[in-house]
């Protein structure tokens, strides 16, 4: 037990080495992180004289990973929403729509003519004038159904369809809303992903929670109440004739078309026929920029097929309006001067600069498939996260030194070993936290307290079992040999257990709380490793230098 | 010579009075459910939903300056608490304004951030908002499912390790200490009326993990001795193996508290509450594992595993069986 083969010996050195190695960039913390920085701008862009001079502040060839600080330590905005997953299924039904009248109208000979009827979002109506060739149209209907594309939805087609009386109802299977909803989620994700990145700033965590849910955080952003606008607003762009305009909120617009307000003049309403032209998912670039009179506007261009529609239409309606519709609000309502060809043009309507550049953004990055409502949403300024991590220090300083005197003076020589152990022990935590990307928290911090003073247990309960043994006068050797052989399975039982709860923290566990369950987990792992190898090591090869004849622990 | 903070032979009865101290125990926890259900946690908005705006100024907080500045959004439910903290310099006036969720919405909408924003800044020019968090009924009532299913877990996770190292008397002992921190804690925040939010879950869990921690390395040496003294009566060998482990019981509390207390006191205001419920759990841990662990054990009674007599031992005058 105490002949501690080279091999082993080597192999514990070069874990604490590398470990600390690790550790280390934490201890310059701002100049490697300008270094990664710059390095980034360098891949991005062309290279400056002041991003080279960042970049050379930190040798290239060391470990460059630093501990990522979570949002309460750094500043910034957190926010949870939730995808309202449910309000793409009218979007699919009324995309439905026209295949559904196609089949029908084949079968005009015995279901008669066809009319769609007003039915809840997430379902298609149609009214066919000959019930008694219900058979018929449900077949045709049938046939339109598709296989759901995903892996456990196998098998199941991804509509279902049903009469009631002389109505023929299409609904979205169970498998294919399922479907339908994951995909929503994941272009939400997407989207929001790309408006956050527009913006530009430093490693915003952006991923989805359960089932239609999606976390934001974004460290360095003002407020929360900002990025909710960035990634709050739909975006959806669209283009619509225009059928009438009135200032009567509560006119009736007529089958197949809807009533939106001007963004621009009080009280006015625009009629609209509700199939648009072209949409936004049609755009490829949008871009701020000033009109002919100097008044900010966005100027788009669109892709081919989308530019192709867009000129045909302009083409045709020369001389009457059409309108420009951003989230159920017309932006504008122009007459078509003359048709435009070139599939760009430009978005005038009553904008500061700010919002032109806003609006541009959305329109890069995409409308969200769907509304999100937000659950939880968390502010916290810079200098809150610096008074923090200011107190998480001196509170930190203060703790290693009073358990570091404590021990000295309890163990004497031992104490010492100990202590190296308990330096190392901290620096590991950080080595670990670096090479696995954690976050760290404010409660992370307290963790780490937390584990100064609990680390030592290990250490406590072998040396506690030395003084007991020496007592049974079995030489210093043979003392220190049955002290961790007896002290093992206490320590393992009782690191095991307290490992259990901080997995648990951790699963169960969001944001700061499982930044707390990381560090205390992983300090439980170093402080185990270091109490049973290193400062073992440790007291052996002091045991082998001295050869004494007696110690006192 | 070395510091020592318990003399390095001890042979103090722990079981002499131990109807008192398991009686004080089971008192403790009836008066901290009754707390608990009469004055009811000071939930915060993590699992009541609602919004808290941290606020700072240069001048002093004047709390019935803010309440009558609020009162006309008619937002509901407000209370404000100024803030103290021995890190705060002297023209840092820091106060938290705690709204409860609004009827019909998740998180708070900016509007009402504004105008409560507006409406401060207008009793105080120099006020600031360091942080604003908001959240949800939804997420809230989520949170408190998870919050209780994890202290659940984490209890029946350390049952059933226990049960499956040691025996399942020392299983429920551990677990009966557990119980007894966990209670005792939720009676503090009960009666102090301290914040209970998400980080002292964390804590409670931690507390969970630390009194482990003494039961077990406890237990690790009543189960040695057993075997090494088998006809020592269960009473004897758990008073040695608690007096054989007080040296490093106190040790490892007393480590563990320098760190929490310089946290506390020198860590900031806003994990205060979450370290107080640590120290808490520290003390009470390291009590509960050495009287209301080992009772409950001493209650049951341990079969010692090389016993073959019918009657299973259970630690008494009849488990004297030459192995």
């Amino acid at each position: 037990m105490l002949s501690i083969p080279l091999w082993n010996r080597v192999v514990i050195w070069a874990l604490v080495a590398f470990g600390l190695l690790f550790a280390m960039p934490n201890a310059f913390y701002s100049r490697v992180e300008g270094h990664n920085d710059a390095v980034k701008a360098i891949e991005a862009q062309a290279s400056t004289p002041e991003l080279e001079a960042a970049r050379g502040a930190w040798p290239d060839w060391l470990p460059a990973t630093i501990v990522n600080l979570g949002l309460d330590l750094r500043g910034g905005a957190h926010l949870l929403a939730e995808v309202q997953v449910s309000d793409v299924y009218a979007d699919r039904m009324d995309g439905l729509w026209p295949e559904v009248r196609d089949a029908l109208r084949d079968e005009r000979a015995t279901v008669g003519t066809i009319r769609r009827m007003p039915s809840a979002p997430d379902a298609l109506r149609v009214r066919i004038s000959q019930p008694e060739g219900m058979d018929a149209a449900l077949r045709a209907v049938r046939d339109l159904a598709r296989p759901v594309t995903t892996l456990t939805g196998v098998g199941s087609a991804d509509i279902e369809v049903a009469s009631d009386g002389d109505e023929v109802v299409v609904r979205l299977s169970e498998a294919e809303k399922l479907a339908t909803d994951s995909r929503t989620v994941q272009q939400s994700l997407e989207i929001i992903r790309r408006r956050v990145d527009e913006v530009g700033t430093r490693e915003p965590n952006i991923q989805r929670q359960a089932e239609d849910r999606i976390l934001i955080q974004v460290p360095g952003i003002g407020s929360a109440a900002e990025l909710k606008e960035l990634i709050g607003t739909t975006a959806r762009l669209t283009f619509h004739p225009v059928v009438s305009r009135t200032e009567d909120p509560d006119q009736e617009p007529g089958l197949r078309n809807v009533l939106y307000p001007s963004m621009e003049d009080q009280g006015v309403y625009y009629i609209l026929e509700q199939t648009a032209v072209v949409s936004g998912e049609d755009l490829t670039d949008a871009q701020p920029a000033f009109d002919q009179n100097g008044r900010p506007s966005v100027t788009f261009r669109f892709n081919p097929s989308g530019g192709r529609q867009f000129g045909t239409y302009t083409s045709e309606n020369v001389g009457s309006p059409f309108a420009i519709v951003l989230d159920g609000e017309v932006i504008s309502a122009p007459v078509i001067q003359e048709p435009i060809l070139g599939g760009s043009g430009q978005i005038t309507g009553n904008f500061t600069v700010e919002e032109s550049t806003q609006l541009a953004i959305l329109l890069r990055a995409g409308a969200l498939p769907a509304e999100l409502t937000f659950l939880e949403e968390r502010t916290i300024g810079p200098e809150l996260g610096a008074d923090s991590i200011a107190a998480g220090k001196v509170a930190s300083i203060v703790a290693f030194t009073a358990v570091l005197v404590f021990m000295g003076l309890s163990y004497g020589l031992f104490g010492i070993f100990a202590n190296v152990a308990l330096l190392l022990n901290v620096g590991l935590i950080f080595g670990l936290l670096s090479a696995i990307g954690a976050t760290l928290t404010l409660p992370g911090i307290a963790g780490i307290v937390l584990t100064i003073g609990m680390a030592v247990d290990a250490n406590v309960l072998v040396f506690e079992r030395i003084r007991e043994e020496l007592k049974t006068a079995k030489g210093p050797a043979r003392a220190i040999e049955l002290g961790y052989e007896k002290a093992l399975s206490a320590i393992l039982d009782a690191n095991i257990t307290t490992f259990i709860t901080a997995s648990i923290l951790f699963m169960l566990g969001s944001g700061p709380v499982r930044g707390f369950a990381i560090t205390l987990g992983l300090g439980i792992l170093t402080s185990v490793f270091t109490a049973i190898y290193v400062t073992r090591l440790m007291i052996v090869m002091w045991l082998e230098r001295r050869r004494p004849r007696t110690i006192t622990v | 010579m070395r510091l020592k903070l318990v003399p390095s032979e001890t042979n103090w009865q722990f079981f002499r009075g131990s109807k008192m101290t398991f009686g004080a125990s089971l008192v403790a926890m009836v008066l901290s459910l009754l707390l608990f259900a009469i004055l009811g946690l000071n939930f915060g908005i993590d699992f009541r939903g609602g919004t808290t705006i941290r606020t700072e100024s240069t001048q002093a907080v004047d709390v019935a300056a803010y309440r009558d500045a609020l009162a006309p959004l008619g937002l509901g439910d407000v209370s404000i608490t100024e803030v103290f903290d021995p890190a705060f310099g002297a023209d840092q006036n820091v106060a938290q304004v705690r709204i409860q969720a609004q009827e019909g919405q998740e998180s708070v909408t900016p509007e009402v951030i504004n105008a409560v924003e507006a409406a401060l800044q207008e009793v105080d020019p120099t006020i600031t908002f360091p942080s604003v968090e908001s959240v949800g009924p939804k997420v809230s009532g989520e949170l408190v499912r998870t919050a209780i299913l994890a202290v659940g877990l984490a209890i029946a996770a350390v049952l059933v390790y226990i049960w499956l190292r040691f025996e399942w008397q020392f299983s429920l002992g551990a677990v009966a200490a557990l119980v007894h921190d966990v209670v005792l804690t939720i009676g503090i925040f009960a009666a102090l009326q301290i914040k209970f939010d998400l980080a002292i879950i964390a804590a409670l869990l931690t507390i969970v993990g630390y009194s482990l921690n003494d039961t077990v390395v406890v237990f690790d040496r009543v189960r040695e001795n057993l075997r090494r003294y088998k006809k020592m009566d269960l009473k004897e060998v758990l008073n040695l193996s608690i007096n054989e482990t007080l040296s490093r019981t106190v040790m490892t509390s007393f480590t563990t508290l320098l760190a929490l207390i310089s946290l506390f006191v020198l860590g900031g205001d806003v994990i205060r509450g979450f370290v107080f419920a640590m120290i808490w759990g520290v003390i009470v841990g390291t009590y509960s594992s050495v009287f209301v662990a080992s009772n409950i054990l001493l209650m049951l009674g341990v079969k010692r595993d090389w016993s073959k007599s019918g009657d299973g031992g259970a630690g008494t005058q009849f488990a004297n069986v030459d192995a």
